[in-house]
């Protein structure tokens, strides 16, 4: 009975945002950080587990190899009932420990290092102009998202992965489900079985065709030579499709709602030169916002100890890294967006051996994005009061659904 | 400045080869760190430790 007193007074976890304040982490996660960065916290499905805010603790445990993502181990923390079918429904990148993570991840990291993506920025340029000249055609009023934040990344990704852009509705409604906390493990289970069968006709059809320079070809290629089998092939693709989708285009969205009401900042930013020029702004964007606010998850493989804290074997570990891109320790006046800042130590991306795999895409998108938006359409503003807009609390992945904006 | 990689920690996410290009490259097939020069001139001091200070897989040192 005492135990179950102690567990009923712990906080719950994920903490609410202050809906007045969409762009801070919660109330409540900010105050932990100040009085108990290492908290114990009670989860959906009764669960406890702990909860680290502080930037340099999230920053050591997520490099201990000591502390493992494999979510097939007992103790492991999910995120709710969908994302946990999900997650135990077959190995990725996300669940995956060395070397089995290695082996996979460096299968995958030629499509998405330096050299490519810079060699991809005058395409994602040519689709950022694009859609900014139907939205020009059809204005002068838009929903940001809709005409832009969401098809820019798609786009990308679509023709990085070579799928069908015409899809995309498909994948984007089963991504949003599998980034969705409140889903049922049966519509979790149902969505990766669509988006399971969906890829593997693609693969297929694939197989049967000359080899391209894009990611699905190369993972094929590897399939031939027998160093990856195809159900492996076909986790990839779905991995990189439901990563690619609901990521960029909620920091576009959020972006661009965060300078609109910093106006001293916009103002900076639009003095930007070119793309590149706004790289540490992105950085800084990437810092005040951070979107993956649902935690990295982790559990312990042996007793840890965190500043007289014992953790156990087994027991869950919860990184909020929303938090720790806050803390005042590691970076100055963290409360408030400073597009001339330098942040590029933050964590939007995680850290250690799992940090975001399409970070130098998701980079160049947002770099490429935002300068084209506030270049070309220099008297962009907001049509509706801050306050009317919906966000996405419960979605692993924060994000605003529609930003109605109006320009000329 | 003295600057040393560890190809086997490393996980390809790019940043230092974004970061400072003419010091760090990149393995065509899997991308993992190549060091280009090990000693850089002291001008690339600032680069090189931001290199270091984001690589998530703690596999550059810079000493110097």
């Amino acid at each position: 009975v005492e135990e179950y007193k102690v567990m009923h007074d712990l906080p719950f976890f994920p903490m609410q945002r202050d809906e007045r304040c969409p762009f801070d982490p919660a109330p409540e996660l900010l105050q932990l950080q100040k009085t108990d960065p290492i908290a114990r916290v009670r989860l959906w499905d009764g669960t406890v587990a702990w909860l680290i805010t502080s930037y340099a603790r999230q920053r050591a445990l997520l490099s201990d190899a000591r502390v493992s993502s494999d979510a097939r181990l007992p103790g492991y923390p999910f995120s709710g009932p969908a994302i946990k079918a999900r997650r135990l429904s077959a190995p990725n990148l996300v669940t995956t420990d060395n070397p089995e993570h290695d082996r996979l991840r460096k299968m995958l990291t030629r499509d998405f290092m330096a050299k490519r993506i810079n060699a991809l920025r005058p395409r994602i340029q040519q689709i950022a102009d694009e859609l900014i000249d139907v939205m020009l055609a059809s204005g002068p009023s838009a929903d940001l998202v809709e005409a832009f934040a969401l098809p820019l990344p798609s786009l990308a990704i679509c023709e990085i992965l070579a799928v069908p852009y015409e899809d995309h509705a498909i994948f984007q409604g089963l991504a949003s489900t599998l980034h969705d906390t409140t889903a049922t493990a049966d519509q979790g289970t149902e969505s990766i079985d669509v988006l399971r069968s969906y890829v593997r006709k693609l693969v297929d059809k694939k197989y049967q065709e000359p080899v391209h320079d894009d990611v699905t070809s190369h993972l094929l290629e590897l399939s031939r030579k027998g160093i990856l089998d195809k159900a492996a092939v076909i986790e990839a693709l779905i991995f990189l499709v439901v990563a690619g989708h609901e990521t960029t285009a909620n920091m576009l969205g959020l972006s661009v709602l965060a300078l609109l009401s910093n106006s001293d900042q916009l103002e900076v930013f639009r003095s930007f030169e070119d793309p590149i020029d706004a790289a540490n702004a992105i950085e800084e964007l990437l810092r005040y916002l951070t979107i993956a606010h649902a935690g990295r998850r982790r559990v312990a493989l042996e007793d840890l100890e965190i500043d007289g804290q014992i953790i156990r074997a087994g027991e869950g570990l919860i990184m909020a890294t929303e938090a720790g891109n806050r803390d005042p320790e590691a970076f100055t006046n963290p409360g408030v967006l400073d597009v001339r800042s330098a942040a590029s130590h933050h964590m939007a991306f995680g850290f250690g051996i799992h940090q975001c795999l399409g970070q130098l895409l998701a980079r160049a998108e947002l770099q490429i994005g935002l300068w084209s938006l506030f270049t070309r359409i220099p008297s962009m503003r907001l049509s509706v009061p801050l306050e009317q807009l919906s966000f996405k609390q419960r979605h692993t992945v924060y994000g605003v659904r529609a930003v109605p904006i109006e320009w000329g | 400045l003295k600057i040393s990689v560890d190809e086997s920690r490393c996980v390809a996410s790019g940043q230092c080869a974004m970061i400072a290009p003419t010091v760090f490259d990149q393995d065509e097939e899997d991308g993992t760190v190549i060091l280009l020069q090990s000693q850089p001139p002291d001008e690339f001091g600032e680069l090189v430790r931001r290199a270091e200070q984001v690589c998530p897989a703690l596999a550059i040192r810079v000493a110097g």
